[in-house]
């Protein structure tokens, strides 16, 4: 049996920012943005990653894209080491992995047509000649929902839901490996965020895409990730399938988030009851132990020292908790 | 229903714009009784927080009442003066915004700033007031109130500010709050706690709170009854738990099909989202003598483009604003 490559595969990766220094002699102490995350994504499917603002969601991201400088760890594309890659090399890479922003409008050169700027990005990445690439931009915006005519119109004559077709059409212009949605929806209505799941997930049947999806809208997620990664101040405290980790979440921040998350479902209401109190320790060196302990209700001693691992726990179940 | 501490009858709101002018808020009535939580829900653009501008008389320089009345205890707010609005305003009736941070002044720390309210309206005296906004900083669950009382706005989270805007908006023990998108901007673990604090807050005051909000589950843990707007207009109003199971407006519908809900049990298969296709009309197509949501609505008959549905009564206190009787509808909660 040969076994496939993963599309993403992360390991160990560190992501640190330095705090600005009060006054020259003074130490510099790091913020620690992604502090030990691995992760790894088969081909076709969609991993979430979810967490409290500030945990560390985005900056994974944008340092899997490249978009910020990794500290250390590795980020395989396609089973290749990207970390490391400068100049021509980064440039080729760069067609492999596109990033859809939430707010598609910042994201947007707002002098340029639509088409232009799909178009530009085929330019950029040198994809194709002249003639074929005006008819892959044709093509898709037809696939992402646009009329030819929205071709010729500026960024600020869209809607918001149009604004985000037109930047996944952008970021499918190179036929990436990996698409990362970073909170892709949020900015939108909900009558729109259904438009544009629904248009994410035919994309991904029709051209065989494998997404990281970055989204605090835990229901979002439920619906459209087969695989959910759970962050917490920089670490991941729980990995599991989408059915694992809605039906049986293991980690005390796990379940506190979804406890926390309001419900329409009259059966699903009458369960839920906070059980998480207070707000994330700092990310600037964060202290040892469990980072969770000091909202933790199970915490005990040894908690607040030793730091508890990402261990499996089942098939498709890993947690960093020490009662678990 | 015991009578009703806010009742807005036949509200209209005119904009003066470019293209004419319009109404922002067309023709819409509703009430909310003391100690009721009411939820407005709707896409953005559909009026809700123009309502509750209308309400407080703070609506921007381009926006007129034209027509209807805004009666608070009996009182018409329509025709107050000034004056006397700005005495019912924090004392009588408040107002809590989305974005906590514009609307607390960056200059002063947040003890101070409730202090000042407390002394303008209550005419308490320095100490007084003092110690009066640290007790209210503890009703809102900010630890250590004391301390904190002397931070800058910058210097507390999303979650904490929200909390002091609600401590400053229940400083005068108002009749009447309004929420608008409070928790928007926050973590679902504080919107949880902000949640559970209104809760309290009413449970012990009394106060009557209009949630506004984009989401039917905030809508479903929070509130007793809803009213949904689309395009300036109310399209239904009724009790929480009834309009969940039974919406009658195709627009209600589809807000409530279209959402990936977190239900209490999760299934292997999924289908794609219902889609309400389209988008909120521009502000230029509102007062139209028609259903405003025909163009994106799937039961759309002649009737809807020739005339504006009016409120019907379908059941003892549920309406709604659609010509078609038999709207069928998928169940989404048994
Ligand atoms: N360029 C930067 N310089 C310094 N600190 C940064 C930088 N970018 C991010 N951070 C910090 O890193 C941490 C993680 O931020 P990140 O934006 O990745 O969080 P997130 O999970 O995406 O949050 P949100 O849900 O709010 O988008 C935060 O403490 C943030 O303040
Ligand atoms: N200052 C303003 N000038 C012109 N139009 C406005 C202004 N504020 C709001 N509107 C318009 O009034 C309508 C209702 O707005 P609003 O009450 O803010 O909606 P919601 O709170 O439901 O999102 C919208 O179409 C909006 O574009
Ligand atoms: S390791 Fe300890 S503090 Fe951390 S989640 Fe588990 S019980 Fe709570
Ligand atoms: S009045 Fe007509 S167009 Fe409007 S919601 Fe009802 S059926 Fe649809
Ligand atoms: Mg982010
Ligand atoms: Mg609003």
């Amino acid at each position: 049996m040969i076994v496939p490559v993963p599309v993403l595969e992360v390991n160990n990766l560190k992501v640190y920012f330095r705090t600005k220094r009060k006054h020259f002699f003074e130490v510099h102490s790091h913020i620690h943005a992604v502090d030990g995350v691995s992760l790894k994504v088969e081909f076709g499917k969609t991993l979430g990653l979810v967490g409290e603002s500030g945990s560390g969601k985005t900056t994974t991201g944008l340092a899997i894209a490249r978009l910020v400088q990794a500290s250390s760890g590795s980020v395989k594309i396609m089973g290749k080491e990207v970390l490391g890659l400068q100049g021509e090399e980064l440039r080729v890479q760069r067609k492999h992995i596109q990033y859809v922003f939430q707010d598609p409008y910042s994201s947007l050169n707002p002098r340029l047509r639509a088409g232009r700027l799909v178009r530009e990005a085929l330019d950029r990445l040198k994809i194709g000649h002249t003639t074929e690439r005006s008819i892959r931009v044709n093509e898709l915006f037809r696939q992402v929902g646009l009329s030819r005519e929205h071709e010729r119109l500026f960024p600020h004559q869209f809607s918001g839901g149009q604004r985000q077709r037109l930047g996944i059409a952008r970021a499918l212009a190179s036929h990436p490996d990996l698409l990362i949605c970073d909170e892709p929806v949020s900015a939108l209505d909900v009558a729109v965020q259904a438009q544009i799941l629904n248009l994410l997930r035919r994309l991904q049947k029709e051209m065989g895409l494998t997404y990281l999806f970055i989204s605090h809208d835990l229901g979002v997620v439920q619906h459209m990730c087969d695989e959910i990664a759970v962050m917490y101040v920089g670490q991941i405290v729980e990995q599991a399938d989408r059915i694992s980790l809605f039906k049986n979440p293991m980690h005390p921040y796990t379940k506190g988030l979804l406890a926390s998350v309001p419900s329409a479902d009259p059966n699903r209401r009458k369960k839920t009851q906070i059980q998480i109190y207070g707000e994330p320790p700092s990310p600037i060196d964060p202290p040892l132990g469990c980072r969770f302990s000091s909202r933790c209700q199970l915490a005990e001693e040894r908690c607040h020292f030793e730091t508890p691992l990402l261990r499996k726990i089942k098939a498709n179940q890993k947690v960093a908790c020490h009662l678990i | 229903m015991p009578d009703p501490i806010l009742s807005i009858k036949n509200l209209t709101v005119v904009f003066k714009t470019r293209s004419g002018d319009v109404p922002v808020i067309d023709d819409v009535s509703f009430s909310i009784a003391p100690r009721e939580i009411l939820g407005i829900v709707g896409e953005s653009g559909c009026g809700k927080t123009m309502t509750s501008l209308a309400i407080m008389r703070l609506m921007p320089e381009q926006g007129k009442i034209t027509s209807g009345s805004i009666r608070l205890s009996g009182e018409d707010l329509v025709v107050a003066s000034e004056a006397r609005m700005c005495g019912l305003r924090g004392n009588e009736i408040s107002m809590v915004f989305q974005e906590p941070m514009t609307a607390l002044n960056p200059v002063f720390s947040v003890g101070e700033q409730i202090a000042e309210v407390l002394k303008t309206h209550q005419g308490l005296s320095n100490s007084e007031a003092r110690e009066h906004a640290i007790e209210l900083l503890e009703s809102v669950k900010i630890p250590l109130p004391s301390q904190r009382a002397n931070d800058y706005p910058h210097q507390l989270s999303g979650g904490m500010r929200q909390r002091v805007m609600i401590a400053i908006a229940l400083a005068c023990k108002p009749k009447v709050l309004i929420a608008d998108e409070p928790t928007t901007a926050l973590d679902v673990t504080v919107q949880a706690h902000i949640f559970e604090l209104l809760h309290e807050l009413r449970d012990q005051t009394g106060t009557s709170i209009i949630l506004i909000t984009h989401d039917m589950a905030s809508v479903a843990e929070m509130a007793e009854r809803v009213m949904v707007m689309y395009a300036g207009r109310k399209v239904e109003e009724g009790p929480v738990e009834e309009i969940l199971k039974n919406p009658l407006h195709p627009y209600t519908q589809g807000l409530i099909r279209c959402v990936p809900h977190l239900k209490e049990t999760i299934s292997p298969e999924r289908k794609d989202l219902h889609e309400i296709p389209g988008i909120v009309p521009p502000i230029s197509h509102f007062g139209r003598n028609e259903c405003l949501f025909a163009p994106r609505c799937c039961f759309v008959e002649d009737r809807c483009l020739n005339q504006r549905p009016l409120d019907s009564k379908r059941a003892a206190k549920h309406l709604t604003a659609c010509w078609q009787e038999n709207t069928n509808f998928e169940k989404v909660f048994a």
